[in-house]
Order: structure tokens, then sequence, then C-alpha cells
């Protein structure tokens, strides 16, 4: 073989972009040859060239070769199909290896096998197989084709012993909603969606919608197009019926009127304040704590502007005003109707201040009473000071001071007019003091302290004293000096208490704007938990004579209530609303203050943080 | 797969424990519970052995196709092993009411599957089968007249028809294409059909012998002699002409006993106890507009364009006794030409029609079926072709007290209670119009006044305040309030209920807010509808008011 160009049997493609086409035997490269040719020599070429047609570039070596006439002419024959080899001959004669004539020797001389005279075995055990397997019916013979279910009259004998106890357990599917008149292809113009609505509609969750499709209207019948979603609404069909678990739900088929409780109607259970009567004005700031004489003429008021007004309850007139120089927390007046004495806590010290109103002779025998105090021989220790007031402060009207060590929260008589109690706010044991006016003498009755005391009060008629903690109501046997019972209010923090006239209820506010009545004889827990308020509650009071009790809270309301309590053990108190009485303006997030009722009148006084103190009857 | 199978095919379905907790060991994890009844119940069912047959012969079926052994794949597909559901149909409804209570589904689904192709997601013979029993009930349905209600809806066509007392409804899709999602487990369906399918054969065999009908049904010999055979041998092979014919609808059915004319019996009335005669009126005068409703087509002649759906048409004028034809070419079974001159009402449904021919009413389709629910033939002057339709309400919303009620409802109402509301809105509305101006200035006015009394108000106050200012108390003529007392009673009533649901327990308190937050919410649902159609109508008022004036200048 002629071998000019070395590089082997590789893809001349390689050498596309060389000067050079391969290397030669020599190692020496092989230039290709100067092509200059434009298409304009191109084309004159092939004009003037006979043999052009014939002439082809040798990818080897680049050069151009002009074929000869055989091996023009063995491309011809390649092309029409023909063998490349012109003395081949494709259709020579067949010659018959085996001719069809029998010949008359064999061509072995093999004797035939016994196998081929007998019976087959395998043949007669897969027969065998065959007619056992139909005999034990293993195999059976064709069944005649029977395609079409033939129906019957299936309930011809509908037989009631068929019907068996889960039938009647058996809980139908419900049925399919039933389309409304949004559903329509051509729906009234109300029930289209408008474009916020058909965007919040496609903004929901898929389960949260309403509709599961958009209402849509159509001109007429032959623009309705199909609905995509059909079959994914039987499936989902399908899928309720064999996997949503089924219930019987007692549908609550309520007149929302039947839960309402039937009570007594307000108009049977007059008299109880109705409408606000006056409006006493005065006081600069919040109007902390009220109380009223026993007689009830007279009315005193304490407030954050630190004075103390004294009020005629029927005119609304003030008749004197007592500047104490500080925040007036609590004020109490003495139930005694022989004395005229008023219990004001201001800071660290109670004062007892006789107001000078009323009877000249009640309030000269109450000085006289004080004055006739004979300090006794010998000092007692005691955890306060009693001072006398000064001449300037005796003018005023204030008689004796109280100091404690801390300020002081609250102040209450007992129902004698001779005893009482002021609460502390300290976390010691000494937060509850029992004073004695007559003797100026001050103790304290708890060893321990048993959390923080809001508020103390007297039974009114028998040796019980109660505390109120944060979460309970302690009652005490003064005597016996003993806890004889411990209420749970069922809140989270007490405000105020008061004592029913009885002396066996008793309700407690608390400032989670929870009311708990408490039966002393029924139980320990709130026989009634009343939630009428929506804030804190600040103060509640019990009517000393008609069957009423009073809130009052945040919100600027003071809500009246019936509270019938029976003489018959037997027969539970009888708790009903009876007003709702608004007035006060919210200041500062406070609305109301103080509530009390008139001793004699079915008259309700409130005290508000916006400085007034209102009158309801 | 097998037990879902059986669940689905046995009817049974999950419950919801009493206890969630303590059935699932403490997790409040979802998951479904069967009753362990239930499960048994399914282990004694005899066609679970037939389904092992059937898993058996796949096996063997797939082995002898993997060995290449033809002869026994031959032989095990001709002992194919099949099941009846005859007797679980029987189980699960011992009586032939409570078949026709559970039909609604198994109807649905059966017209569902026959518009199916006959390719792909299903077995052919379901396919057709499905079509040849809803074919079947249809029929059922024209012989006993049993429709009641019928309803375009944009999913579909529903419609309800009594039998025997019990409502039924189904749904079929408007015959197009279907555009099958990936989503669904035809797997599912198609057991669900395999049990409906049953059960619809049953109930249609059972509904025909009530009758007195063939089953299979069969066409009336005469109009079977009146549709020549050349004619179907056109339209469909001879296999398939016999449900083709029968699915047109047009031919009344064979009947077991010939039936005698007019063989109504009148109906012996037994007063039932404790009813009274006021009662015991209207009960006949239902069944009176029911006896009405059912010939409410008898005797007009219709003609379907070819642009009409034709199997619901067809399907519901002869319910209700009309008679129906379409183009020949359409479809095999019709009786007339359009050029016949006794047909009475001709249905289209494009914007301008061909030459109309005298003696008939152009009518769109939805004609039919709003006088269906009408009960009565409607005025046709709203359904001409090209004209702007009145609304389609759903027959099946019965309005409670307080619903919203849209005013074609009240329209259609009225008519059916024999007035003309139409001249009188039209009066009222000119009326309305010139009341409008009046409305106006008066609304002024009262405006005018409203603000001087807000005026006084407002200086009575401004005087309030000087006089707390300034101390010269100043006593000004009282005014005699007059005391409105049914006010003051009311708003005492109105706080005697505030102050007793205070005393409601808390549970109670809860149950009423939801009650009346339910209540509320339905209230402002309606009024939401009425401002919508109210601001609707005025919108179109304007329209016209103003297209009035354009033409006017």
């Amino acid at each position: 073989q002629d071998i000019r160009n070395t590089v082997g049997n590789i893809p001349m493609e390689w050498y596309q972009d060389f000067p050079h086409i391969g290397y030669d035997l020599d190692g020496k490269k092989i230039y290709k040859p100067i092509r200059n040719k434009d298409e304009l020599d191109m084309f004159l070429e092939k004009m003037e060239n006979p043999d052009y047609w014939r002439t082809v570039q040798d990818k080897m070596t680049g050069a151009d070769i002009r074929l000869t006439d055989e091996q023009v002419d063995l491309v011809h024959r390649l092309q029409r199909g023909q063998f490349g080899d012109v003395h081949f001959n494709p259709y020579e004669p067949a010659v018959d290896f085996f001719t069809h004539e029998v010949m008359i020797h064999p061509v072995t001389n093999r004797p035939a096998d016994k196998r081929s005279f007998i019976p087959s075995l395998i043949e007669k055990e897969k027969v065998s197989k065959l007619v056992h397997a139909i005999k034990m019916g293993w195999i059976k013979p064709r069944k005649p084709k029977d395609d079409s279910p033939s129906y019957y009259d299936l309930w011809a004998h509908e037989d009631p012993n068929s019907i068996l106890g889960r039938h009647k357990m058996h809980v139908p599917a419900p049925k399919m909603k039933l389309p409304g008149h949004e559903e329509s292809y051509n729906p009234p113009p109300e029930y289209l969606l408008s474009e916020e609505e058909k965007l919040a509609w496609e903004q929901q969750e898929v389960a949260e919608r309403k509709l599961n499709f958009v209402p849509q209207r159509f001109g007429s019948l032959r623009q309705v197009p199909a609905y995509p979603r059909f079959i994914q609404e039987r499936f989902e069909r399908c899928l309720d019926l064999y996997l949503c678990p089924r219930q019987r739900k007692m549908r609550v088929n309520v007149n929302p009127e039947d839960l309402i409780p039937k009570l007594p109607k307000p108009r049977d259970l007059q008299p109880f304040p109705t409408t606000q009567a006056l409006i006493y004005r005065g006081h600069s700031s919040l109007v902390r704590c009220l109380s009223i004489s026993p007689s009830g003429q007279w009315l005193v008021s304490g407030s954050d502007d630190g004075t103390v007004r004294f009020w005629e309850v029927c005119t609304a007139r003030c008749m004197k005003t007592l500047p104490v120089g500080g925040v007036v927390k609590s004020i109490a007046w003495n139930p005694n109707p022989t004395i005229c004495l008023v219990a004001v806590c201001v800071e660290q010290s109670v004062l007892l201040v006789n107001p000078c109103l009323g009877d000249k002779l009640l309030y000269g025998a109450t000085d006289q009473l004080l004055e006739s105090y004979v300090a006794p021989e010998e000092e007692r220790v005691q955890p306060v000071r009693w001072v006398t007031a000064t001449t300037e402060e005796h003018s005023k009207g204030i008689r004796l001071v109280i100091q404690h060590s801390k300020a002081v929260k609250q102040v209450t008589w007992h129902g004698k007019g001779d005893y009482l109690a002021s609460v502390v706010s300290d976390n010691s044991s000494m937060q509850v003091l029992i004073h004695q006016s007559s003797k100026r003498w001050s103790q304290s009755p708890f060893r321990r302290s048993k959390g923080m005391v809001q508020v103390v009060l007297f039974h009114p008629t028998r040796p019980y004293f109660f505390v109120a903690t944060q979460r309970y109501v302690r009652v005490y046997n003064l005597l016996k000096q003993e806890l004889t019972k411990k209420l749970m209010t069922n809140c989270k923090w007490v405000s105020s208490m008061a004592i029913h006239p009885g002396g066996d209820n008793i309700i407690c506010g608390s400032y989670d704007s929870k009311l708990a009545w408490f039966d002393l004889d029924l139980s320990t827990r709130p026989y009634q938990l009343l939630r009428h308020h929506k804030r804190a509650l600040r103060s509640v009071a019990f009517h000393r004579r008609y069957p009423l009790f009073a809130s009052g809270s945040d919100d600027g309301s003071v809500i009246v209530c019936h509270g019938m309590v029976y003489n018959d053990l037997l027969q539970n108190p009888l708790l009903v609303p009876v007003k709702v009485l608004k007035g006060h303006v919210i200041t500062l997030d406070l609305g109301v203050l103080d509530v009390l009722f008139h001793p004699t009148q079915p008259w309700v006084f409130s005290s508000g943080a916006d400085g007034t103190i209102r009158l309801y009857t | 797969t097998v037990p879902r199978r059986l669940c689905i095919l046995k009817g049974i379905y999950p419950h919801e424990p009493k206890h969630k907790k303590k059935v699932n060991k403490g997790s409040t994890a979802p998951r479904t519970f069967y009753l362990l009844k239930d499960i048994k119940f399914l282990l004694h069912e005899p066609i679970v052995n037939k389904f092992r047959e059937y898993k058996v012969f796949v096996r063997k079926l797939r082995k002898a196709y993997g060995k290449s052994e033809w002869g026994t794949v031959e032989r095990l597909k001709d002992n194919k092993p099949t099941y009846r559901l005859d007797h679980i149909v029987k189980e699960r409804y011992p009586t032939f009411t409570d078949a026709l209570r559970d039909l609604d589904d198994a109807l649905s689904m059966c017209f569902l599957f026959s518009t199916f192709p006959r390719t792909g997601k299903c077995h052919v013979q379901t396919v057709q089968l499905c079509r040849r029993l809803a074919v079947e009930w249809l029929n059922y349905i024209i012989a006993s007249r049993s429709l009641r209600k019928v309803f375009l809806s944009i999913k579909g066509i529903y419609y309800q028809a009594e039998v025997l007392g019990q409502p039924v409804t189904w749904i079929t899709p408007y015959t197009f294409a279907h555009d099958h999602p990936t989503d669904v487990d035809y797997r599912v369906m198609a057991t669900f059909t395999e049990f409906y399918t049953t059960l619809l054969g049953f109930v249609n065999f059972r509904l025909y012998h009530s009758l007195n009908l063939v089953y299979p049904p069969k066409i009336d010999g005469q109009a079977d002699v009146d549709l020549k055979p050349t004619e179907g041998k056109e339209y469909a092979m001879d296999s398939e002409s016999y449900l083709e014919k029968l699915s047109a609808l047009s031919a009344s059915l064979a009947r077991v006993v010939a039936p005698a004319h007019e063989d109504e019996v009148e109906m012996d009335e037994f007063p039932v106890e404790g009813e009274t005669s006021e009662e015991m009126d209207t009960r006949k005068k239902e069944q009176e507009a029911l006896e009405k409703q059912k010939k409410l087509f008898e005797g007009l002649r219709f003609f379907l364009s070819r642009e009409v759906p034709r199997e619901p048409l067809a399907f519901i004028i002869r319910c209700f006794g009309g008679q129906v034809s379409w183009d020949k070419s359409l479809c095999i079974g019709a009786t007339y030409g359009v050029s016949d001159p006794s047909i009475t009402h001709h249905i289209v449904d494009r914007p301008r029609p061909e030459p109309q021919l005298v003696g008939r009413c152009y009518l769109q389709p939805q004609w039919v079926f709003d006088s269906v629910n009408a009960k009565m033939c409607l005025p046709v002057a709203d359904y001409f072709p090209g004209v702007l339709l009145p609304p389609h309400l759903s027959p099946f919303v019965t309005e409670q007290e307080g619903d919203y009620v849209p005013p074609e409802k009240l329209k259609l109402l009225a008519l059916q209670r024999g007035e003309n509301p139409d001249e009188e809105s039209e009066e009222e509305e000119e009326e309305e119009e010139e009341e409008d101006d009046h409305d106006k200035e008066e609304e002024e006015d009262e405006d005018e006044s409203e603000k001087e009394e807000e005026m006084k108000l407002k200086k009575m106050e401004e005087q309030k305040t000087q006089s707390n200012k300034a101390l010269p108390v100043k006593v000004t003529a009282g005014k005699v309030r007059l005391e409105d007392r049914k006010r003051l009673e009311q708003e005492q009533q109105s706080e005697e209920k505030r102050l007793a649901i205070m005393m409601m327990k808390k549970r109670e308190k809860y149950l009423y807010k939801k009650i009346m937050f339910g209540k509320k919410r339905k209230v402002r649902e309606a009024n939401k509808l009425a401002a919508k159609r109210k601001a609707h109508d005025t919108a179109v008022k304007e329209e016209k008011k103003k297209s009035k004036k354009a033409r006017r200048a």
C-alpha cells in the first residue's frame, strides 16, 4: 500500500486549522497544496476542464485526483446496486444437494427404536393427570358465557326478619346539598360575586369556602361550558361516602328565648334605685371612699385631692371641707347613732374626726366621751401611738390621731361603735390592728401573716371577724380567738367585701370582674359567681334594710341586684340583677370607686374617678 | 385495596369514637376508627372468597403469560371467576323503599359514567351498562311521569323525580368530552359504580314491573313499525340501534298487559284521623295541582333545533306529556320534520333564527325548564330568541321567613296565584319615577329640618356649659316631654332581657350567643343580597333613563 501520509485512520478535520495535512514516512510535514482558487476560478475550471466531473480531492493528501475510467465504471456500478466485480455472476445455476427423487438405499442403516412401537409413558402420565384433574374438578370444562347481569325482582319477598339490628344502627349518608339560586347558569344579578368578593373567594382556603364554585352568568344555554370539576366532585362524594365517619348528632333546636332564665320581673322587686337623682360636685380628684351617717342625713367622702368633704344628702350641699393633707384611702362613719365620729385613713394615721354636724347635743356628747378618757397608770406597749389633736386640729374637728408605722389602707368600725379595725399595707403580722377608741388601746390580733390582707370586716351582730386576703376570706372568732372558716373565693384578687346585715351571707368583689356570693351556712365555696361587669370590681355594698346589693366597677357602671335571703335555711338566696346604673365618666381607666347604700332609703351612692358622687334613687 | 372494596360494597363507614383519646391510646392524632363489629361482619362476607379466587386467577394468568403457555391462558380466561352482588344489595337495602332512598348517588354516578369515552379510564362494558341503565331509568320516569323539578346549573342539569313517594335527585353533566383529572382514583369510582349498577338494575326491574312494562324495555310495537329499519341502519349498527332507539326517548314502551284506556280509578278518600277538613282540602288541592303538572305539555308539539341539547329536553317534554321531534340527521327516532304545520313550539338557541314559520312559538330552551318548575306554561314573551332571558331560579330553594327572596320569585309566586304582576309593576315604575322626584325634594326638606334641630341642640349644649361655668343660675321654662309609652315599655322589656341574660349560666350564655350570632349573620346576608339587588336595579334604571333621554334628544 502506498502510504504517503502516516497519520493513520483519523478524521482529517483535526488538521483543518494546520498548514500541513500529516507526515510522510520520513516524519516530515506534508503541506497542503496551495489552494488559492476563488469562486470565479472554480467556476472557470468547472466550465473549462473537461475532466472536472471526474476529479476528486484526496483527503489524505489534499491533492486532486482524476479518476480513471475503471474507477468511474466501478462507481457507476455501485450506484446501480450491482456487484463491484465485473466478472461476478450472481445468477449461477443452482446445484441440488438433495434430490426430490426417492433413493432406493437408506442414507443410514440404523434399526428403528423400540419406543416408536410402544405407547409413550410421558404422554400417559400427562393424560392421567388431566383425567385426575377433571375428576377432582380442578379443571372445569368450558362454562357457557353469561355476560349480561340478569336482574330479577330482588324485593319480591320483603321479609321483615331480614331487617337486622345493624339496619337500625345504620346512619344513612346525608344527601348532597341541593343547589341554590347562585348555582344557576343564569342567576339573579345579586348572586353574582363582585370583584372584591371574587378576590376574597380566591384567597380563601379551599375547605373554608362557602361555595365551591364562582357563580357565573351565561346569556343562553348554548354558551354554558362543561363544569371542569364535575368528576372531582363525584369522586369527593365517593370518598365522603366510604371514608367519612358518620355520627348521629342531635341538632340543638332550642329556642334562644327558652335559654334565658325565668327571673322575677324587676318591677315586682321594687323598691330599688332606678334613676340618677343628685350629683355631688366639689372634689377635684378621684373620690376614693364614701361613708354615711347612721341617720342617713350626712355623707362623707374622701378624695385624692387631700380633702374630706361632708355633704348633706338631700340637698347635695357641701357642709364642710376638711383638708387632711394626704390621699384619703378609706373613711368610715361610726355606726353607733349616739356617737358622732368619723374615722379617716390618711397616709400613716387614722384620724378620728367629729364632724360637728346635726344635733348639737349628740356631737357634744361625743366630745365629752372622748375627753372623759383617763390614761391608765402604767403605760402599755402598743403597736401604734394615740395622739390627742392639737388645738388647731381640734378646731377643724379632728379629735384623735392614731399613728401607725406604715400607710393605712382601710378602716372599719365594729357595729357597737367602740372598736375599729385598720389594715396596714405591710407584709408582716401587723397588717391588721384592732383599736378601742374609748380606752385608746390597740392590739394586733394575729401572730402570723397569711398573705396580703385586702379588706377586713366585723360581723354586725356576732363576735366574728372577716379578713380577706388576695384569694381567701378567713373568718375568725374573736372570743375564742380561732379560725372558724376559710372561704375560697375562686377569684384572682379580692378587692372588696361586704356582709349581709343578717350576717350569714358575704359578697366579695374581685379585680377579675367577678362577684362571689357566699352563703356561710352552705359551704366555703361561692354559692354563685356573678360575672356582670366587664371590668374590675372596685367595691360592693349591701343595703341594711332592703334585700339589695350593689357593685361598682371600672367600666363606670353600678349594678344593683336583688339578693333575697330567706329565713328558711332550706331555701337558697335569690339573686336577680335589677338595674344597671350608668353616669360616671371613665377617667384614667377608672370608673366607679366606691358604692354605698343609704341606711334607710333604697338609694345608692357611687363615687367615681371623675371627682363626682352620684345618688341614684 | 381489598378491604377498601369490601367497605365500599358493603357500605361500611368509619365511626367517631365517644372518647377519642381513650381509644387512640392517649394520642389525639387524627385516625379513622371502624367498629370491631363491622370488621367482623366484613370477614363473614362470602364475597371475600371470590375476591381471593380472583386474585389467584390473576396470578395464574400472569404466570401462564410469562411462560407463554397460550393454551393455559385461554383455559384460564374461559374460567375467569365472576361474582355477583345481589345478596349485598338485598342485605344493604332490605326493603325497596330503602333502595329508592339511596338512589341519588347511584344515578348521578351512572349518568356520569355513561358519558365517559369507551377507551382508557374504565371498562367498556361498565360504560355500556351504565348507559343502558340510565336510559332505562329515563324511560321509566317518562312512562310514570314522575319528574317534578329540573334545574340548569353551571355544574350540570339537576333533575328531581318523585318515585313511589320518595324524592330522587340526580345530576347529569353537560355533554362535552371530559378532561380527565389526574387527582382522581378511578378504581374507587369503578368499585362504587359496580355496586350502583347492580342496585340500579334491580331497582329498574322492579319499577318497570310496577308499571306493567316489559323489562328489559321494548319499544312499543306500533312505534317500532314507524321506525323504518333502513333509517336505523344509516344511523347505527344493528347491535347498537336498539339502545339508540331507546335512548332517543321518543317512543313509548311496550307493556306486559295492554293498558286499558282511562284506567285511572277515582281514588277513594280516606280521611286520616286528626285531620281537619281544611287540611284535607289543601291535600286535595295539592293532588289536583300535581295531576295538572303531569299534563303540563299535553297536546303541545315541540321541535328541537339542532343546537339545543336534545336528550334533556326530549326527556323533560316527554315527561310532561308533550310530543317532541328533531332533525332527522340529528338522531334516530325523529317522528316529524321541521315543516310540520302542527308544531306549536320550536325550541331554538341561536341569536337570529332563520326565516320563521307562522303558527308556532320560537322559544329558548329555558322556557321549558322554567315552565316545569313553575308548574304552568309561562308567558312566552320573555323567552323569544335573542331576548335577554329572565334569571333561572333554583326550584330546590324554599324560602323561610326572614330569608332573602329574589323579586323574580315573588313575581312567579304571584303568577301562580293567578295575578298578573307585569302590568302593575310597569305602572308602578312610572309612578315610582314620579315619586322619586318628590322624594328627593322631601328628603332635602327633611335634611334641612334635621340640620336646624342639630343647631338648636348645639346651642342648648353650649348654654348648658356656659351656665355651669357662670354661676348665676337661670331657670328656663321646661318643656313638657311627651312620653312614648310604647317605646318606654319596649325599652323596659329589652332591659329586663339584658338583665336576665346577665344571669345565664356560662354554657347557656355561650349557646345563646352562638344562636343569636347565627341569626344575625343570616339577616346580614339577606340584607346584603337585597342591597346588591337594589344597587343593580338602580343602575339598570339609570341606564334606561339615559338611553331614553338619548333617544329623545
